[in-house]
């Protein structure tokens, strides 16, 4: 493989998953390079922050000890702020990737025989009236700019949604001296009694979840269930969320309450980055506990691309400490691959962690159960509600072309409608774009029409025009 | 026959739509059948340009004129019932010696032989100085030794105008059949009588082969050999700036590149706005049967280009890049009318990056054809059979 060393192994995203996989290589004698986004290491579960005077938010020690572990070890290198635009597979059917980057330094190339795509996840959300205000922002960037740069979303906060992480940003935002209004759970939380077996087989996640509670009722902050924010509207100089129970499937009933706010923060868990990995060629599949597009993999993180591997939310949203030990699987078998391990070092050192995943993932799957994203928010919308942001398609709009044209999939719907054809190219409207789809056509719809992309990150074309030495 | 439908229109792309549109028009009963989607081939991957400035005196650019009026005439007819379908007359400028070291004395040269020539054929072709181009698109580079405008040049966004004509036909009586794949013909002594599907046998008293790039697979199926091949193109898709390109901009070297029946990899720099705002840059050209791979060198060189042309590119977002398969004719003549082969055959292909500017035209003939009204153009030049004594060129080329 050109410009492929014998032992190299590239590592996309330096969150949980992609410091876990290139600390396992590294430590198997690979010679790792680790590609991030970020300004520093972390990823968004581990931001550090990058303003002066910023307070780091706390964490568990063992990821405190995994970044002091990546950032000291000889045989690992992290490019902070290079983005990974573009990947081809190795054409000479060895494995592995040529990536393209823009970095500081201009664009770039690396050709890897082995590479680990730990891209992660980022925000879900849903459509519904209101959403496209400013002032309405996901949870995920509420945190970011908590934790990066100590900067609040507004005075008075709303966070809405469901899902684990709304409490996490709630305790977050309220210990960054945010007023926090309420937390909007959709789910009725007594859901988790019926899932025992998955809660007593990862105790850390129910001392986690008791440790956030406790955050809430430390700061006062209310936790409404089975309700949800149907519709936020400009209220004064701030905003107005409408509040209403919602039935299982969503299908909203009486209404609760107002609540006047500076800024709503709305998560309905994540969608995997599989954007990379599409590009690569990887199998996908749909991820039967979330119902998101996922990669497939194997037990080690093996895609269907040889010299491929793919750890963390982008095989399925399972949380940071599933991701960790996901990534050291994979980190083992880029090892094993590159002929640093053999057969019997790999698997004596990745069947203990085999094991911890399957628990790991048990209980990802009962808590995607519980926090589930029924299509009832369809019912939410109005005709005017903007479903596509970027482009300003409208859930009427697309519903009268799906019916006056007979679109019935995904490619038609884009170029007919333009939804999903802007700057995001799909990334924030192209689920519930499909699932409008889904339901005005009558068809199922593949969730990878709207994941094929060459160009993963929108880049200046002169980046693109030039090719950039290799690295 | 009980069911049967006058016309059978295989593909529910840009010229099956024309033609379901044209026929459905004279009062034919007519069914489109599409394996896949709407616009899922070649008419969902293009530009929509309505070219006349890439095509020297001949068949095709009579064919590009009489389309181009039609198109006019279509868009009034459709008005705003099927929405907007975005045909804008923006004009086309063809400009040469861009950048240091180009041969301008000789770029002018060609470009004054070839506007001489088209504009004998009924082209309007204006000679431009590098201030006349600069006056046309203020952001080109000033490194260029002049160019050529040409205000008959025309775009329209294809999968709206694609889907537009469709659902025009459904008005007129026409019937739209998607994931519908033809899997072989009905015959009936010799004649062509209909198709067998995945869903059943469609009896017709005519099939119309619009298949694009699949065109020579259908053709095949009902023993009419005709080399059409796929063409590979790719096309980068900027973010949505403020209006920056003005026109359908392109250097003189892709009037070769297209003229080409080359198999490897041609770049040649094509560059144009949107109606949204994104900048569309072109073109490549491959004939690799049906790769669906990318090819970053393909796409490097695409860039390289458009920032030649225009250097505030450099700083535009290339957000998309896609590919598609244009089908290939080797005479670079479109495939129209009734096959002297196989009686009940009719072809509507061959069109390479053309079809979308030729489609209204080549419904027109076709809708002609089948009615017995005599054709406004002679159709000897694209006659289906006129590959039989070439097998070699055309076995070679795909």
């Amino acid at each position: 493989m050109s410009g492929g060393g014998t032992g190299r192994l590239a590592v996309v995203g330096a969150g949980p998953a992609g410091l876990a996989a290139a600390l396992a290589a590294a430590e198997a004698g690979a010679e790792v390079t680790v590609l991030d986004l970020g300004q520093r290491p972390g990823g968004q579960y581990l931001r550090q922050p990058t303003v002066d005077g910023v307070r780091p938010a706390p964490h568990p020690a063992r990821f405190a000890d995994l970044l002091r572990r990546v950032g000291t070890h000889p045989r690992v290198t992290v490019r902070s702020g290079h983005q990974v635009w573009s990947a081809e597979p190795a054409d000479d059917g060895t494995g592995g990737a040529t990536l393209r980057l823009s970095g500081p330094a201009g664009p770039s190339t690396l050709a890897a025989p082995v590479v680990v795509l730990a891209p992660g996840g980022y925000d879900r959300v849903v459509p519904f009236p209101g959403w496209d205000l400013p002032g309405v922002v996901t949870a995920g960037a509420a945190q970011a700019l908590a934790k990066g740069q100590g900067v609040l979303v507004g005075r008075r906060v709303l966070v809405a949604g469901t899902g684990p992480f709304l409490l996490v940003v709630a305790a977050g935002l309220a210990s960054t001296g945010a007023e926090v209004a309420g937390v909007v759970e959709a789910a009725p939380l007594r859901r988790w009694s019926r899932h025992p077996l998955a809660v007593a087989g990862a105790p850390g996640k129910l001392a986690e979840a008791a440790r956030h509670f406790a955050a809430l009722r430390r700061h006062r902050i209310p936790l409404w269930r089975g309700q949800a924010v149907t519709e936020v509207a400009e209220h004064g100089s701030g905003l107005r969320a409408t509040v209403r129970r919602v039935d299982a499937d969503w299908w909203a009933g009486e209404l609760t309450r107002n609540v006047e706010v500076d800024a709503v923060c709305v998560g309905y868990g994540f969608t995997p980055s599989v954007d990379l990995a599409v590009a690569l060629g990887c199998a996908t599949r749909t991820d039967p506990a979330d119902g998101s597009l996922v990669v497939s993999v194997d037990e080690l993180g093996r895609s269907s691309v040889p010299g491929v591997l793919v750890a963390g939310e982008a095989t399925g949203v399972g949380g940071a400490d599933l991701a960790v030990e996901e990534g050291r699987l994979a980190g083992l078998a880029a090892a094993h691959r590159l002929g640093l391990l053999d057969d019997a070092g790999l698997a004596r050192a990745s069947t203990p962690v085999v094991r911890r995943t399957a628990r790991q993932r048990r209980f990802a799957a009962a808590m995607h159960r519980v926090h589930r994203v029924p299509d009832g928010w369809t019912d939410w919308l109005r005709p005017e509600t903007v479903v596509c942001r970027c482009e300003e398609v409208t859930a009427g709009r697309l519903r009268a072309d799906v019916a006056g044209y007979g679109l019935d999939d995904i490619r038609a719907l884009k170029l007919v409608t333009r939804v999903g054809m802007g700057l995001c190219q799909g990334r924030v409207c192209g689920r519930a774009a499909a699932c409008l789809l889904a339901a005005a056509s009558g068809r199922d719809q593949p969730l990878e029409d709207f994941a094929k992309r060459q160009i993963v990150m929108p880049v200046p074309l002169g980046i693109v025009a030039e090719e950039g030495p290799p690295r | 026959m009980a069911g049967s439908f006058d016309v059978v229109v295989v593909g529910a792309g840009i010229v099956g739509a024309a033609c379901a549109y044209a026929c459905a028009r004279r009062g034919l009963t007519v069914v489109v059948l599409e394996r896949a989607g709407l616009v899922a081939g070649a008419t969902g991957s293009g530009e929509g340009n309505l070219l006349v400035s890439d095509k020297l005196p001949g068949p095709e650019l009579e064919l590009a004129l009489f389309s181009n009026g039609l198109w006019r005439r279509w868009a009034a007819e459709l008005g705003d019932r099927y929405g907007d379908i975005e045909l804008e007359a923006k004009g086309g400028l063809v400009v040469t010696g861009v950048g240091p070291g180009a041969d301008g004395a000789a770029g002018l040269a060609g470009l004054r032989e070839t506007a001489r020539a088209q504009s004998a054929a009924g082209v309007l072709v204006e000679l431009l100085d590098p201030a006349g181009v600069r006056e046309r698109e203020p952001a080109i580079t000033p490194e260029l030794a002049g160019g050529l405008y040409y205000p008959q040049d025309m775009q329209l966004m294809p999968a709206k105008a694609t889907a537009a004509l469709l659902a025009a036909a459904r008005d007129h009586g026409a019937e739209v059949r998607l994931r519908t794949e033809v899997t072989g013909m009905l015959r009936d002594d010799g004649r062509v009588v209909g198709v067998r599907t995945g869903a059943g046998p469609v009896a017709a008293g005519h099939v119309v082969n619009a298949a694009g790039a699949w065109a020579g697979k259908l053709a095949g199926l009902a023993g009419a050999d005709t080399p059409v091949a796929p063409r590979r193109g790719f096309i980068l898709v900027t973010e949505p700036v403020p209006p920056l390109v003005r026109h359908k901009v392109y250097s003189a070297d892709y009037l070769a590149n297209v003229a080409s029946g080359d198999a490897g990899l041609q770049t040649s720099t094509v560059v144009e706005g949107t109606p949204a705002g994104t900048i569309l840059i072109g073109a490549t050209r491959e004939l690799v049967d049906f790769d669906r791979r990318h090819n970053a060198e393909a796409v490097r060189r695409m860039a390289q280009g458009a920032v030649r042309l225009f250097p505030a590119l450099a700083a535009v977002r290339a957000m998309r890049v896609y590919h598609g398969f244009r089908p290939f004719s080797p005479d670079h003549l479109p495939v129209i009318g009734t096959d002297p082969r196989i009686p009940g055959l009719v072809h509507a292909h061959g069109h390479e990056g053309a079809g979308i500017g030729l489609a209204p035209a080549t419904a027109h003939l076709v809708a002609q054809v089948l009615t017995g009204e005599r054709p406004d153009l002679p159709l000897e030049p694209f006659d289906p059979a006129r590959f039989s004594s070439e097998v070699e060129t055309a076995g070679a080329a795909a």
